[in-house]
Parts: structure tokens; sequence; C-alpha cells
């Protein structure tokens, strides 16, 4: 997308793809375009705070701040519902989620840093060599004549995100959704069959025997006499 | 296409699916004792049912599912063998997990859900089913590499396994990402369409990336690293499994990807094949010769064999899938019987044993297994009255037929230099000083499947070769 978007910034809002319904005319063009640089800006500024803040806590705070922005983009461009799920399933789960394990696990992570100098020449290497292919992929991709047209999601603009989303998701990649979902089972699988251990020594409860049980196994009526006690 | 016939066309995908669960329900709420070897052998079963249904609108069904599954003469072929060997690698399995106990029934479960993904490997039109079968493969893979979690080397194997095969997975995405990116489409009709007019250099980079990909599932070199520790540390079971079954299934993924999508591209992909080739087996060759231990051993004959095999698809033409097809078809009959006399390798307390030097004398404390043992060898070095020589011979055809000369000339040659570390092991089972004698081979599943196995290897199984160059060779005209 680089380039293309580079030269012309403010098409960025006025994509085919943008169908905001709330926002229209030349006027709400600017509020539109605002909107964008705010969320934008915000978006990167969280995220390389992310990447430098010392303490992990604040490097997931920022985490939910960058993931709340996007969802902002999200909204701009007219994708409502994947909006919704950055927010619900992101914020709500997943970086709540990573803020926990962040604050359980006793992380050292002076120790995490020791070998930062000693492993930086290879990593400098990795990360030139890395920016050389972005530089080169994003320099080859003006010569590929491919215009947003032949790319998928070539979808009939009135109909809702919903619809479409579910359209492609239920219908045209049926299968392959069905094969993630089992993709899923076999990682879970995978991980009982490797830390599933039976303990011995443990007294689980037996809920089948619970309810089976009758008034007359639990109890028995004895008529001890006096002065003497109940043989148990 | 209704739903229905869809569904039908995916009946092996949906009774290894159903199936699997099911199991997974028994193997959670039954406490019958011997519950792994009762749940084995309803998943044979199921992998036979499986089998029995491509005779129906599995087996040549054409494209579902938008074109993002295909059933032709080409998968039913792959998957023949990769439900076979799983089978197999199920059969084998009880006795070697018994004996420490840990013959759970998860093992042949994730068998069958590693073959519902080599399943959705071979027969995928698009890149994202290519993907999810790689991956419901892989996943399965690494969970039965370290099945024995409380052996050191298993869990060691897994984890080799798991880290270095996520990052092949990368690699592998990355190329698919970039293919997308390039051409808008992820089918391999469109692929194949939007490369007819020329490659650009971001196709070139996406190609190379998932051909990477796809060599390090196929364990060719350079992406060979893994196996010998994976092999050797993994239980042998699973070891005979991961020799067999996935790498039919990625050698068959990577033949789809590269005669159906990448067709247009074929200078561009032939050179990386013959390079991949020559080094498979000249590595496979040379670093096996050193090797004590036999596990290790057969994962270097099995990096040699997968070169071998990768002649026939650089030839690039029909004939050399067919002759590909059918190496791998010899190939697997053969290192499975390999890893079933490995399995025999017994002290006498029933612990495994996998050092060379121990089949010394074999030859006198049991014939049998011995003379079992020889034909494999021989067969895997391509000795000619072996069916191991054909597999060999079919494949330098086709690429003398395609011009390949120096790669069929050098082919021969490393081969000569291969036969010498086979050799070497007939030459323990027969010449050597007698060592310690194994404990008797006496599983009848075990033995027979052995009988069958060097059977089918032996002269007997010239027999077989017309049906097997019919069948070969109509799975390859599927795909042009």
């Amino acid at each position: 997308m680089g380039a293309r978007n580079r030269r012309e910034p403010c098409r960025r809002c006025a994509l085919p793809l943008s169908r905001s319904r709330f926002l229209q005319g030349s006027q709400d063009n600017v509020i539109q375009a605002f909107a964008f640089y705010l969320f934008a800006t915000i978006v990167i500024a969280s995220g390389a705070l992310t990447i430098v803040s010392r303490n992990p806590v604040h490097s997931v705070l920022w985490l939910i701040l960058a993931f709340f922005n996007a969802a902002g983009l999200m909204l701009l461009i007219g994708a409502e519902f994947i909006a919704m799920l950055l927010v619900i399933v992101y914020v709500g789960a997943v970086a709540v989620l990573f803020l926990f394990v962040v604050m359980m696990l006793d992380i050292d992570f002076a120790e995490l840093r020791a070998g930062f100098t000693r492993y930086l020449p290879f990593g400098l290497l990795i990360a030139v060599v890395l920016l050389c292919e972005m530089i080169f992929a994003v320099g080859v991709w003006n010569f590929a004549d491919i215009g947003p047209d032949t790319r998928m999601g070539t979808i009939d603009p009135d109909m809702p995100n919903i619809e479409a989303i579910g359209r492609a998701l239920y219908d045209r990649y049926l299968l392959v959704f069905e094969g993630a979902g089992i993709v899923l089972l076999v990682a879970m699988v995978g991980a009982i069959v490797l830390t599933h251990r039976e303990r011995g020594g443990v007294r689980p409860q037996n809920i089948s025997k619970q309810i089976k049980r009758r008034p007359e196994d639990a109890t028995r009526n004895t008529q001890p006499e006096v002065g003497k006690g109940v043989e148990l | 296409m209704t739903m229905l016939e869809s569904l039908l066309v995916v009946l092996p995908e949906l009774i290894l699916t159903l199936g699997a669960t099911d199991l997974l329900l028994v193997a959670a709420f039954s406490n019958k004792p011997d519950l792994g070897r009762r749940v084995s052998i309803y998943a044979v079963l199921m992998l036979i049912a499986c089998g029995l249904a491509l005779l129906g609108p599995a087996g040549n069904g054409g494209a579902v599912f938008g074109g993002l599954y295909y059933a032709d003469a080409f998968s039913t072929f792959s998957k023949v063998l990769i439900y076979a060997s799983a089978a197999i690698a199920i059969l084998m399995a009880p006795r070697f997990f018994d004996r420490r106990g840990e013959m759970r029934p998860e093992y042949p479960i994730l068998i069958l859900l590693s073959a519902l993904g080599m399943g959705f490997m071979v027969s995928s039109g698009d890149l994202m089913m290519l993907y999810i079968g790689l991956e419901m493969q892989s996943l399965a893979a690494y969970v039965l590499a370290s099945f024995m979690r409380q052996d050191t080397r298993s869990a060691e194997a897994g984890l080799k396994y798991f880290v270095l095969g996520a990052l092949a997975s990368g690699i592998l995405l990355y190329g698919v990402s970039l293919i997308y990116g390039f051409t808008g489409t992820t089918s391999y009709q469109g692929i194949g369409a939007a490369m007819a007019s020329g490659l650009s250099m971001g196709e070139l980079f996406g190609l190379v990336f998932v051909l990477a990909g796809l060599a390090f599932k196929i364990s060719a070199v350079p992406f060979h690293m893994w196996t010998p520790d994976v092999y050797e540390g993994a239980p042998t079971p699973v070891t005979a499994f991961f020799a067999t079954a996935p790498k039919i299934a990625a050698v068959a993924l990577a033949i789809r990807v590269m005669f159906d999508a990448l067709a247009p591209a074929t200078d561009a992909w032939q050179q990386i094949v013959i390079f991949v080739a020559l080094a498979s087996i000249a590595l496979g060759a040379v670093a096996a010769i050193g090797q004590s231990n036999v596990k290790r051993l057969l994962a270097y004959s099995s990096i040699n064999n997968i070169g071998f095999a990768l002649i026939g698809i650089a030839a690039g033409t029909q004939a050399g899938v067919a002759a590909t097809l059918s190496y791998m078809a010899i190939y697997v009959v053969m290192t499975l019987g390999s890893f079933l006399c490995v399995l025999q390798m017994r002290d006498a307390q029933g612990r495994p044993v996998e050092d060379i030097a121990s089949l010394a004398g074999l030859s006198k404390s049991q014939p049998a297994l011995a003379a079992a043992f020889a034909i494999f060898m021989f067969s895997l070095a391509g000795i000619p009255p072996l069916l191991g020589f054909w597999g060999k011979f079919l494949v330098f055809d086709a690429a003398v037929a395609a011009g390949l000369f120096p790669l069929a000339v050098i082919g021969i040659a490393l081969s000569v230099i291969g036969a010498y570390y086979y050799l070497r092991i007939i030459k323990t089972i027969y010449f050597d000083d007698a060592a310690a004698p194994y404990a008797p081979a006496n599983s009848v599943v075990e033995n027979g499947l052995i009988a069958v196995t060097a059977a089918t290897v032996s002269p007997l199984g010239y027999l077989l070769v017309p049906f097997l160059a019919l069948t070969a060779g109509n799975a390859a005209q599927a795909l042009f």
C-alpha cells in the first residue's frame, strides 16, 4: 500500500472502502481527516511507547491504547464490526489477559536484557537485511501492475460489514474456517497430552456417585443403651 | 453443486474429523483397561473406511468449495499412501509404548488428526487450505515427537521440531503473503493465471520462500538440520510415521503447488529443485557414513531418498511427476519395513536398542529378521533385483527424457556412494562377530507386517509395477 498512500494521504479516507454513513459532505471530510490523523498518531506513539517503556505493565497499558485507537481507524474506513471486535476481543480479553500474565509471572527483566549488547550486532544485521527487503518489496510494488480491484474484497458496497464477513467466512471459505477450528482442537489436545498428569492421593468430586447416594446408605438408626457409646 | 454433494467429496476428512473427536470422548470418559489398544483398533478401522470412501465421489469429485479442495486421481493416490502408512504407524505402536505404560489413547487420535491435515494438504487448491492442512499435520507431529514426555530425548526432539517447524511455517507464510500480495489471489488457478503474464520480482520472492518452507517439511537440504535429531529422539513408531506419511503429503503438496499454481514459473523453480535434489542426495549419502545409531542413519537415508524423489519433480514433465509418485510409494514400503525391523531390536530385557553394532550376529540368532533387514537395505541402496531399483530407474529415466543429463549422471554417482552405508549394515548383520542376541521377535502383527513389506520390496514386487505405473500415471495426468 505504502507508496500510493504516502503520495496522496488525504485520499486515505476517501478510498472506495470508506462508507461511513454518518460523515458526509466536504466539511465532514475535514473532520474525517482530522480524526484519522489523531487516531493514527496515537496508534504510532503508543506503539512506540509499548516497546520502549521499561515497566512491562506500562507496556501492556500502552498496547491497550494502541488497540483502542486502531479500532477508531477501523471505524473510519467503515469496518464497524472489526472495530467492535478489536475493542471487545483485543482490549477486553487479550490485553487484559496479557496484563494478568505479566503481573503474575516473575520475570527478571534485568536478566533478559543482559544479553542485549552481546547479540546487538547480530540483531542489527538482521534488522538491516529486513529493512533492505522491505525497501525492495515497496520498490517493486509499483512495477507490479495491480489495482485494488483485482484484489479480493470486491464486494457489494451496500452490504453491511457483518454480512460481508459472514459470507466470506461461512460460505466461500467454510472449509478453511472449519479446518482452523480443528487446528485449535489439535493444539488443545496436544497441550493436554504433554502436561496432564494422573495424580494419586487427590479426592476428586464424583457427581454421579453423590447423586446415587440414598439416605438409607448414609445413615442408620441406633439406640445405644444408657452409659454405652455408639459403635462406629 | 449442492452442499450434500460437496460433503460427499470431502467424506474421508469428515470420517476422520468425526472419528477423531468421537475417540477423544471415548478416551476421556471410558475407564476400560487397555484403552490405548482399543482406540488404536478403531482408529485403524477409520483409516480403512477413509480408504474405501476414496472409491466414491471422494476419489474423483473434482473441485468443491469454490476450488478450495480438489478430489482427483492425484489426491487419491497420495491419500491411499498416507492412510496406509498412518494405519501401520498405529499398528506398530502398542508393544513399543506398553513397556513403559505409555500407550495412551491420544497416540492413535493424534495420528488421525495428522492424517486429516495431510488429506487437506494433498487436496488443497488454495494457499489458505495449504497452510491449514500443513499446520494441522505439523501441530499433531510436534506433540507426537515428544509423546514419551518422561524421556528427555523425546522431549528434546519435540521442542526442536516445534521451534524449527514454527520458523519454517513463518517462512512459508511470508512467501504466501508475498504471492497473495503480488497476484491478488490465493487460489492456485488464479495464481497460475496471474503469473502467466510474466513473473514479477515479488512473485519470485514469494515462490522462493514458499519452496523453502516446503523444503523444510520434506527435510530437503539445506533445511534438513532438524531431521537426524528429531528422528533419533522421537519414539520409534513416531519416527516411522514421520519418515512416511508427512513426507508423501509434503511432496504431493509441493508437486501440486509447483505444477498447478507456479506452472508458468517452471524455469524459476526448476533450478531451485535441481540444487535441492542434488544437495539432499549428496548430504544424505555422505553424512550417513559416520552414524552409529540406526535411527539417525535412517534419517539421513530419508534425506537422501527425498533428493531422488525431487529429481522427478525437477524434470518438470508429466512422466517426472508419475516417477516421483511411484518413487514415494516404493520409498514408503521400504521405510516402513526398515522401521518395523528396527522395532524388533530389543535387548534381553525388552529395552529398545538403536546401536548398529548390536546388529552383529543377527543372521545366526534370527535368520528371518536378518534376511528382511538385508532385503530392505539392499532395496534402499537401489540394488537391481529389488523394488528400490525400479523407483530410482524411473526418476532417472524421467530426468534423462527431460534433457537433464548432468543431473542424472551426478545423481547416479552419488547413489553409488550412498549404497556404502546400507551395505555396511548388511555386513554387520552377516559377517561381524556376534553381539548379545535380541529378545525374540514374537509380535504376530509386526512379523506379519514385516513379511508383507519384505515381499513387496522383493523381486515379487515387480508384479505390482504395471499397476503402480498405471495409477501413478493417472495421478500425474490429473495435474496436466
